[in-house]
C-alpha cells in the first residue's frame, strides 16, 4: 500500500516545475497568446526533448512506456502555470491510436507523436453538452478505398495548430476515428473564454479519407477515451486550482484592510480553507483515477466520475472565489487570477460536466 | 503508487476475517454476555491498543495493519474494541508518553482490559473552542491539589470512572497556554458532582461537573505542572485514521440508497429524480475523497513525511456528511421522516430521525468546523491567527 509518487515521479515533477518557472512563466504564456497561431514551436521542441510527449507511448513505438500517473504529474504542473502547450491533446491522440489503431498504424504514427514531430489532437463529440455516441453527428460514407466525409466538427481542441486531427465520425452503423491532416481541411479558430485552450472547428465537407487513415471506434473505446480525457482534464484542474489558491493565499497575507491582513478575517481565511479541502479532495480522487487507468481497468469509470464529478463544481467555485477574494484587482486583465477562473469554466464541461459524472455514479451505484 | 497489500498484510486481513466469522454472531443473536466475551477475545488477540508498544500491553501494530483492522471491524459492524473510547484514543497514549512508571502500571492495563471508562474534562462554561482559556482552578496544598471550578459538555461523564482534567495552576502567566496542568481524577472523588445534561436527541451522554475543594494527590498529575497544554495537544494529535469512519459512511450511503428506492416524491419514484440521484452521488464523492485523502496521508506517515493538520480536511467532510446524509433522508421521507421509534409510520425504526438529531456529537465534539478551518488556514496555509 503506497498512495504516493515514486522518487522518479517526484524528480519529473521538479523538472516540470522548473520548466514552468524558467521557460514558460505567465509573462511568456501571455506572449504566446498574442502570436498568430498561439503555439510556441521552440517550447514544444524542448518538451519533446525532455520526453514528456513520449511518456505513455510504449517503448516499441519509440516511447518511454510509462503510465498515466506519470502523465498526471506533467499535466498538473504545466497547468499550474496555464502553459498553453497541448500535452493533454497529444497524449489523448496517442491513447486513441493505441486503443483503436492496427499494428501498422501504431508503428507509423506513434513514434512521430512520441517525438513531437506531429502535433496531434482528439475530438469525440459534436454536441456541446452530451456524452454519447448519439452526439457524434459528422458522417462518413463508404467509397472506394475510403470514406467521403460530411459535416463540421465544432469542438476540436488545439485544432488550429495540430497536424493530425483524430476525429470521431459516424459511418453508417459504426463509428470511426479518422486521421485528418490539418492541411486537408478548413480549420476555423473559435474564440472562447479560456485563451490558453485553443478551440477550433473543422469543416469536413468534401473531404475524402483513405481507409488506412481510419480506425474503428468501438463503443467501449469511445467510453475509454472519454475516461482518459476526463483524467487529463482533471489533472490539469488540480494544478490550476492549486495555483489559484496559492495566488489568493499569498494576496490575503499581504493585503491590509482595516489595519489587518485580510487573511486574518474568518470570512477570508475560512474560504481559503474550504478551497484547500476541495483541492486536496479532488487531487486524491484524480490520482486514484490515474492509478486505476494504469493498474485497475475495472475501477476506471467510477474513479473518473468521482474525480471529475467532484472537481467540476469545486474548481468552478474556486475560480469565482479566487477572483472574488482579491477584490477589484482580481477582476483586472493584467492580473493572473482571472485566467484561472477562465480555466475553471473551460474545464467544467470537458469530457462530462458534474451532472454527467454524478448521474453515472448514481447508476453505477445501483440507483 | 500501489494499492496492493503484502502477503503478510493479506494474511493479517485474513486472520481478522476468520476471527470475525468465528466470534461475531449477527446482531440479533448476540446475547447478554456477548460484549464481555467479545472484549476478552479481542484483548487476547492483542487488538486492543493494537498500535501501542508491547511493553505496555499493546502489539506494536504497524500503520497498515491498524488500517486493515479498523476497516474489517467496520465492515463487519463489530462492536468497539474497548469500552473506553477516550481511554484508548488519547488518555492511554498520553499516559504512555507523559506518565510516570507508577501511572503507567496503574492505568494502562485497566484501559486495555475495558475495566475503566474515561472521560475528558476540557470544556468550561465560558471556554469551549477556546480551550486554552480554562479557568478551573487548582491550588497546591502540600502533596495535593485542591480543585475548584466547573466543566461542562463532558461526554461520557455520567458513566465514566475516571477523568483526564485540565486545570489552571497559574493565573499570572502571559500566555494562556502556560500555567495549565493535567490531572487524572476518579469520578467518585469527594467534592466532584456530576449533573447530566439532556441533549436534543433525548440522550444524557454529557454532563456538567462541579468541583468544590476536590483534593487530587500530586501523583495523579500527568506531566509537569504548567505543562498541561503540551500534554493535551500531543495526546489529541494521536493518529486519527479515518478508515473505519469511511467504511461506516459507505455503509450508511448504501442504507440511504435503499431508503431512496423505497420512497416516492410527489407520487413518483424518488430514485428516478435527478436531484436525488446527484445528491447521493455527491455524498459518494465526498466519502471517497475521505478514503483517498486518508490513504495519501497514511502513505505520508509511513514514509516519515511530516503531516501538519491534514486530518482537519477529513473532519470537515465528515461533519458535512454527518449533517447532510441524515437530513437528506428525513427530508425525502417527508412527515414520516420525522417519526421516532414507536411511530406507526417511522422510517427504518426511526433511526434516521434519531441520528438526524445527533450530529453535534461528531460535528461539535473534537473541534467545530470553524475551528478546523482556522487550523487549516493558519497551520497549513500560513494565514495570521484571528
Amino acid at each position: 500500500m503506497d498512495f504516493g509518487f515514486s522518487e522518479e515521479q517526484n524528480i519529473l515533477r521538479d523538472q516540470v516545475k522548473r520548466f514552468v518557472k524558467e521557460r514558460c512563466p505567465m509573462s511568456r504564456v501571455r506572449e504566446i497568446l498574442e502570436t498568430e497561431n498561439k503555439f510556441d514551436q521552440a517550447l514544444w521542441n524542448e518538451i519533446s526533448d525532455l520526453g514528456w510527449l513520449a511518456l505513455i507511448v510504449p517503448e516499441k513505438y519509440g516511447g518511454l512506456g510509462l503510465g498515466w500517473v506519470d502523465l498526471t504529474v506533467v499535466l498538473e504542473e504545466t497547468a499550474s502555470g496555464l502553459c498553453p502547450l497541448p500535452i493533454a491533446c497529444q497524449s489523448l491522440a496517442a491513447t486513441a491510436i493505441l486503443l483503436c489503431g492496427d499494428e501498422q498504424q501504431k508503428a507509423k504514427w506513434l513514434p512521430q507523436i512520441a517525438e513531437g514531430k506531429a502535433v496531434g489532437t482528439l475530438a469525440l463529440y459534436d454536441d456541446p453538452n452530451w456524452i454519447s455516441s448519439d452526439a457524434i453527428f459528422c458522417q462518413a460514407t463508404k467509397a472506394l478505398n475510403g470514406f467521403n466525409l460530411t459535416g463540421v466538427k465544432p469542438f476540436v481542441d488545439s485544432a488550429t495548430f495540430s497536424n493530425w486531427l483524430f476525429l470521431a465520425i459516424k459511418a453508417e452503423e459504426e463509428l470511426i476515428l479518422a486521421k485528418v491532416e490539418k492541411d486537408q481541411c478548413k480549420v476555423r479558430y473559435e474564440p472562447t473564454m479560456d485563451e490558453t485552450k485553443i478551440t477550433g472547428s473543422v469543416d469536413l465537407n468534401g473531404l475524402f479519407i483513405n481507409e488506412s487513415d481510419c480506425m474503428v471506434l468501438s463503443q467501449e473505446n469511445l467510453s475509454a477515451l472519454t475516461n482518459y480525457g476526463a483524467v487529463a482534464v482533471t489533472s490539469e484542474m488540480v494544478g490550476a486550482a492549486q495555483s489559484l489558491l496559492d495566488l489568493t493565499n499569498s494576496y490575503a497575507k499581504e493585503r491590509i484592510q482595516f489595519g489587518k491582513p485580510i487573511g486574518q478575517y474568518q470570512g477570508v481565511k475560512h474560504r481559503l480553507a474550504e478551497m484547500f479541502v476541495d483541492i486536496e479532495s479532488f487531487r486524491s480522487l484524480c490520482y486514484y483515477a490515474a492509478w486505476a487507468v494504469d493498474d485497475s481497468p475495472s475501477d476506471v469509470t467510477r474513479a473518473v466520475s468521482l474525480a471529475k464529478g467532484y472537481a467540476s463544481d469545486a474548481f468552478a467555485q474556486i475560480g469565482i472565489d479566487g477572483v472574488g477574494l482579491h477584490g477589484a484587482i482580481g477582476f483586472t486583465a493584467e492580473y493572473d487570477a482571472q485566467l484561472y477562473l477562465k480555466r475553471s469554466k473551460w474545464a467544467r464541461p470537458m469530457y462530462g460536466d458534474s451532472n454527467f459524472h454524478l448521474d453515472r455514479l448514481a447508476s453505477l451505484g445501483g440507483l | 503508487m500501489d494499492f496492493e497489500y503484502t502477503a503478510q498484510e493479506h494474511s493479517f486481513r485474513e486472520e481478522v476475517k476468520v476471527f470475525l466469522k468465528e466470534n461475531l454472531p449477527p446482531k440479533k443473536e448476540r446475547g447478554k454476555n456477548f460484549l464481555q466475551s467479545w472484549l476478552e477475545k479481542v484483548r487476547e488477540k492483542g487488538w486492543v491498543g493494537f498500535s501501542w508498544p508491547k511493553e505496555y500491553g499493546g502489539s506494536d501494530g504497524g500503520l497498515i495493519e491498524q488500517t486493515i483492522l479498523r476497516e474489517e471491524m467496520a465492515l463487519a459492524k463489530a462492536p468497539p474494541l474497548g469500552t473506553s473510547f477516550m481511554g484508548l484514543a488519547w488518555v492511554g497514549p498520553g499516559i504512555m508518553q507523559y506518565g510516570t512508571e507508577e501511572q503507567k502500571k496503574r492505568f494502562i492495563p485497566d484501559i486495555l482490559d475495558s475495566k475503566v471508562i474515561w472521560c475528558t474534562g476540557y470544556s468550561e462554561p465560558n471556554h469551549g473552542s477556546d480551550l486554552a482559556s480554562i479557568q478551573c482552578k487548582a491550588e497546591k496544598d502540600g502533596d495535593q491539589y485542591v480543585v475548584n471550578g466547573q466543566k461542562i459538555w463532558t461526554t461520557g461523564a455520567p458513566f465514566a470512572q475516571w477523568m483526564i482534567l485540565l486545570v489552571r495552576t497559574d493565573f499570572t502567566v502571559k500566555s494562556k497556554h502556560e500555567g495549565i496542568t493535567c490531572l487524572l481524577v476518579p469520578m467518585n472523588a469527594e467534592g466532584l458532582e456530576v449533573r447530566p445534561i439532556e441533549n436534543m436527541a433525548g440522550d444524557k451522554h454529557f454532563a456538567e461537573i462541579f468541583f468544590t475543594d476536590m483534593k487530587v494527590p500530586i501523583e495523579n498529575r500527568l506531566g509537569d505542572e504548567g505543562q498541561g497544554w503540551g500534554v493535551t495537544v500531543s495526546a489529541l494529535a494521536n493518529e486519527r485514521s479515518s478508515i473505519g469512519e469511511v467504511t461506516q459512511m459507505f455503509e450508511k450511503l448504501e442504507n440511504l440508497k435503499s431508503l431512496v428506492k423505497s420512497l416516492k416524491i410527489q407520487g413518483k419514484e424518488a430514485a428516478t429524480d435527478p436531484e436525488v440521484r446527484r445528491t447521493i452521488a455527491r455524498f459518494e464523492t465526498k466519502i471517497a475523497a475521505m478514503k483517498y485523502n486518508g490513504l495519501r496521508y497514511l502513505t505520508k506517515q509511513i514514509r516519515g513525511e511530516p503531516l501538519t493538520s491534514e486530518t482537519s480536511v477529513n473532519k470537515l467532510h465528515r461533519d458535512s456528511l454527518e449533517i447532510g446524509m441524515d437530513d437528506f433522508a428525513i427530508e425525502l421521507a417527508g412527515q414520516a421522516g420525522l417519526q421516532l421509534r414507536g411511530g406507526e409510520e417511522a422510517i427504518d425504526g426511526g433511526s434516521w430521525a434519531k441520528s438526524a438529531l445527533n450530529w453535534p456529537n461528531v460535528v461539535i465534539g473534537g473541534g467545530t468546523p470553524n475551528i478546523q478551518k482556522n487550523i487549516i488556514a493558519e497551520r497549513i496555509l500560513g494565514q495570521p491567527k484571528d
